[in-house]
């Protein structure tokens, strides 16, 4: 079984403008509405607690908002999490008359005590409280992970390929982390510290793509002194598109497992994964690529004057060129 | 027609025959015996490093004490296999082991039945008056690995609490508070030293940083400052001027003040100990988190709101004299008089104190274990100039009387000791006695429990009921499941063999993985499972690199033992570039990550290390295996390769 009956090298490079220009505009979108709705952010940034409970029978949302109302709550959110049984309950810091917050673990004591008055059937399945100084320092962390892995990533890239390299690559993949955010700012869906996790895996996995494409840009400008850049670019990626497919579908087959059999805890997670790994066929290979062309990279960026390597002897001569 | 075929090639033809040359490419697809030893031995250890963790859980027992001065030892293995004997119970093993400055006993059953009458049997022998137990007989769940599995250390992974149920707090200590009651401690000794040398100042004061003391003359300051000095290491005095008057500033010095830093949270780590010890928990974690804070975690307690006011308890010591008109050691039903209390001593010896207090737990300035003067070990006590004081007056009248030291918890007082007043004490005194070395270490460390330096605070706090553990661990382990058989299903389908080499080089990555975990004990949550199962699904990259390289190579006219060589040749490198990238992130998020998400970050990252050990050691083993041997190898099983001038499908 062959997916891929190619069989000339697809000139992908013609269209790069159309593929940057497409990457832009997503990326606007995205960071517009990370900007204008915000990112719905988990307690563990913002602080506060978060309790989960659940019912024998389905819960009334409105009883239940009411009952947290009383003991003089305001801004809770009240919603139905995984089954109708379930309820889960979101409840800010509290601040003490000055503006400061106050840290109190007895805030799910109190809680489950209304509730249980209401209703004795409530069972306690989780109960989550960050203090503010936790919080903050959680959401410090994050962005210090998130700058480690970009520098890290470049550094690396520089090393390996070259500078050109290096900033087309974590151009084009922070444009998925963008864009994984701008989804997740437009639905309003949860953003905690697991997604942040896999917001960074989802980075490095994409820079992973681009490396195998980088790779094999290397490798024919090793073996092909007579093609332009933009043919070895487009014949790199000719020859690498269907490993990039076929693993990008296996990977998007494990993560969309998780999605359906992860359960309501690691939903967020699996959805910022799906999301990730399907964008980003599209950013590491069409627009890494088209950004390295733009960025002018030459053979001589690569292929440093050393004497030649054995590769070239076993090559068809005539592998790449187009018929 | 064997030339025929070559003939597009470039490299140089030896002059030998086409047959050799073969050969040669065969040879190079063959792995030398050591290696494949490797692969062996990598497989044994992966199996029986995994092998514990699907022995489940049995039913077990376990004994723990509840008092303070009352201690698990080895010897109390022994009398709980008695008990169990006199009961006709076998236990399936017995364990004692150490959890921190406490011991406990576990037995273990094969059937609840079994456990339960256990509980019941222990309970009856061990706590004679159930009112009021000395042992904590509690139900528990231990690992079913067999004997010979534990003793080579295979034990099961380590379960985070997503995935047990249990509680989880921070505990941040006010360091402040605790710095300031030193500071008052030696503001009041300033003024001691001072009046005792008889030098006249115009106040002290204690300020947030120090002690500043104000004098008339500059001579006295002087004076003051050598005394100050010499007696009092944790302040650096230096004098200055200011309305014609000298004052003399003492700062708390910054390697004081770590002192004072560290005490306050070992102190109140031991203290948790103790009181963590009386919910009878399994496996609780207790441990200093950066300079201030405490991570507490105890696995499978359901009852938050107990362990919350356990923690957040606070114990009393109190020195009291023996009441001299009961008797020494009274007896069942003697009426106790007026003005005193009855006490029991640790083991049931009842002593009978006056409700007077001399002096109190924080009074103690410290409390540590030494020797006397005829070598025997004692327990030496500092307090601080008002406790002092109070205790020269009431020693001094009662020279050659009992005083009695008593811990309080819940409101019930526990005497951890009574010892008699020898002489007329001060700040500063030795408590001698038929004490060994462990006991006078154990009463030191009480005394200072007793005494919790620092008050506490919950900033951080997680709860998860038992149901939602075990029902996290069944989805984590459902997708996974069903992601590999997915990738299986594609895989074979679509490469053949190479793709069953594929599959199999997976599930030897998920046994390496899993193996490794279970052998560091590393902590696994729920998104440490979504980590197993993203490795794996990123894992086949390697494979599918080196099987999308060798059609290549096929395609492009190479025999097929070249192309499997230069298939995997080619494919390492890049398979090498790609994975570093993924380990930057996973490293990122090891640095930076807390709780699940570093969980999620270290099965990430030792993930990535199996499976380029896996896809490339491995997978060319059984490549190897299969076809190193075949010196004319017409074709492999690869799935279709395809060749484009050709337009018909080869295989």
């Amino acid at each position: 079984m062959e997916f891929f009956r190619i069989r000339r090298t697809i000139p992908f490079m013609r269209h790069a403008l159309i593929f940057n220009v497409i990457s832009f505009a997503t990326f606007f979108a995205a960071v517009f509405f990370i900007w204008q709705k915000g990112l719905h952010l988990s307690i563990e940034f913002t602080g506060g607690t978060v309790m989960e409970v659940s019912y024998s029978q389905p819960a009334e949302l409105d009883k239940v908002r009411g009952a947290v109302a009383s003991l003089g709550y305001t801004d809770i959110q009240v919603q139905n999490f995984g089954t109708s049984r379930d309820v889960m309950i979101r409840l800010p810091l509290q601040k003490t008359a000055s503006g400061e917050a106050v840290s109190t673990a007895q805030q799910s004591e109190q809680v489950m005590g209304t509730l249980k008055a209401r209703d004795a059937s409530v069972e306690l399945k989780r109960v989550e409280f960050v203090g503010p100084q936790v919080g903050k320092e959680l959401a410090t962390d994050g962005l210090m992970a998130l700058l480690f892995v970009i520098v890290g990533i470049m550094v690396y890239l520089a090393f390996r390929f070259e500078w050109k390299f290096a900033v087309a690559g974590i151009i084009a993949n922070l444009h998925d982390v963008i864009i994984i955010m701008g989804f997740f700012a437009f639905f309003q869906w949860e953003f905690s510290l697991s997604v942040l996790a896999a917001v960074l895996a989802v980075l490095g996995y994409s820079v992973n793509e681009s490396v195998v494409i980088f790779d094999r840009i290397r490798e024919n400008f090793r073996k092909n002194r007579k093609l332009s850049t933009e043919e070895v670019i487009n014949s790199a990626i000719t020859g690498t598109i269907s490993r990039t497919i076929i693993t990008h579908g296996s990977t998007e087959m494990m993560v969309v497992s998780m999605l359906i059999f992860g359960g309501a805890t690691l939903h967020y997670f699996s959805l910022a994964l799906t999301i990730g790994i399907l964008f980003g066929i599209y950013s590491s290979v069409f627009v890494a690529a088209a950004i390295c062309m733009w960025l002018g990279v030459k053979r001589e960026d690569l292929v440093k004057s050393d004497p030649r390597k054995d590769d070239s002897g076993q090559e068809d001569p005539n592998y790449g060129a187009q018929v | 027609m064997v030339r025929q075929r070559f003939a597009n090639r470039l490299y140089p033809v030896p002059a030998r025959e086409p047959a050799t040359h073969l050969n040669a490419w065969s040879k190079m697809n063959r792995y030398p015996l050591w290696k494949y030893l490797v692969i062996l031995v990598a497989l044994a250890i992966g199996l029986i490093y995994t092998l514990p963790n699907f022995f489940g859980e049995a039913p077990a027992v376990q004994v723990s004490s509840a008092k303070a001065t009352v201690k698990i030892d080895a010897s109390m293995q022994q009398r709980v296999e008695d008990i169990l004997d006199a009961a006709q119970l076998r236990p399936d093993g017995l364990f004692f082991d150490l959890v921190g400055p406490t011991g406990s006993v576990k037995a273990r059953f094969r059937t609840t039945d079994e456990q339960l009458r256990a509980k019941d049997a222990l309970s009856r022998a061990l706590n004679p008056d159930p009112a009021d137990p000395t042992y904590i007989v509690a139900l528990n769940l231990l690992s079913g690995s067999p004997r010979w599995l534990t003793s080579l250390h295979a034990l099961p992974m380590y379960l985070g609490l997503d995935l047990r149920g249990g509680v989880h707090f921070l505990l941040q200590v006010d360091m402040k508070g605790a710095v300031d009651k030193k500071l008052e401690g030696l503001a009041g000794d300033a003024r001691t030293l001072l009046r005792d040398a008889r030098l006249r100042h115009n106040g002290i004061e204690r300020t947030s940083q120090g002690v500043t003391i104000r004098f008339e003359s500059a001579d006295d300051a002087s004076k003051a400052r050598s005394i100050l000095a010499s007696q009092q290491r944790e302040l650096a005095y230096q004098s200055s001027t200011a309305d014609g008057a000298t004052v003399l500033t003492g700062t708390f010095t910054d390697a004081a003040r770590r002192e004072v830093q560290d005490t306050a949270v070992k102190q109140n780590i031991t203290t948790l100990h103790n009181r963590v010890n009386e919910l009878g928990v399994a496996e609780p974690v207790i441990q200093q988190q950066g300079a201030d804070r405490i991570v507490v975690q105890l696995p499978g307690v359901q009852d938050t709101a107990k362990a919350k006011d356990i923690i957040g308890r606070t114990a009393t010591l109190e020195a009291r004299l023996a009441d001299p008109d009961a008797p020494r050691v009274p007896r069942e039903g003697d009426p106790v008089p007026l003005g005193s209390e009855l006490f029991l001593h640790g083991n049931g010896a009842p002593v009978i104190l006056k409700k007077q207090v001399i002096f109190t737990g924080d009074r103690i300035e410290s409390a540590s274990a030494g020797f006397d003067q005829n070598q025997r070990p004692s327990v030496n006590i500092k307090l601080d100039s008002q406790g002092g004081r109070v205790l020269r007056d009431v020693s001094r009248e009662n020279i050659g009387k009992p005083m009695g030291i008593v811990l309080f918890e819940k409101g019930k007082g526990e005497v951890l000791t009574v010892a008699t007043i020898q002489s007329e004490l001060g700040t500063s005194f030795q408590i001698t006695g038929n004490y060994s070395t462990t006991e006078a270490n154990d009463l030191a460390l009480l005394l200072r429990a007793g005494s919790l330096a620092a008050p506490m605070e919950i900033i951080e706090e997680r709860t998860i009921g038992p149901s939602l553990g075990a029902d996290n661990i069944q989805k984590g382990f459902d997708s996974v499941l069903y992601g590999f058989a997915a990738i299986a299903i594609f895989m074979i389908i679509y490469y053949m063999l190479f793709g069953i080499f594929s599959v199999l080089a997976l599930a030897f990555n998920l046994l390496m993985l899993i193996a490794i975990l279970s052998m560091l004990q590393a902590t696994l949550t729920l998104p440490g499972i979504a980590a197993i199962a993203l490795v794996l699904g990123m894992a086949i990259d390697a494979n599918v690199l080196v099987n999308e390289r060798i059609r290549e190579e096929l395609r492009g006219g190479a025999s097929p033992q070249a192309a499997i060589t230069h298939g995997f040749e080619r494919a390492w490198a890049t398979i090498l570039d790609s994975n570093v990238t993924t380990l930057i992130a996973g490293l990122a998020l090891l640095a930076f990550g807390s709780g699940p998400v570093r969980g999620f970050a270290v099965v990430h990252c030792l993930g990535i290390l199996t499976s380029m050990f896996s896809a490339v050691f491995f997978a060319r083993g059984l490549v190897n295996l299969w076809y190193g041997r075949k010196k004319r190898l017409q074709s492999i099983s690869i799935g279709t390769v395809w060749k484009p001038d050709t337009d018909a499908a080869t295989k």
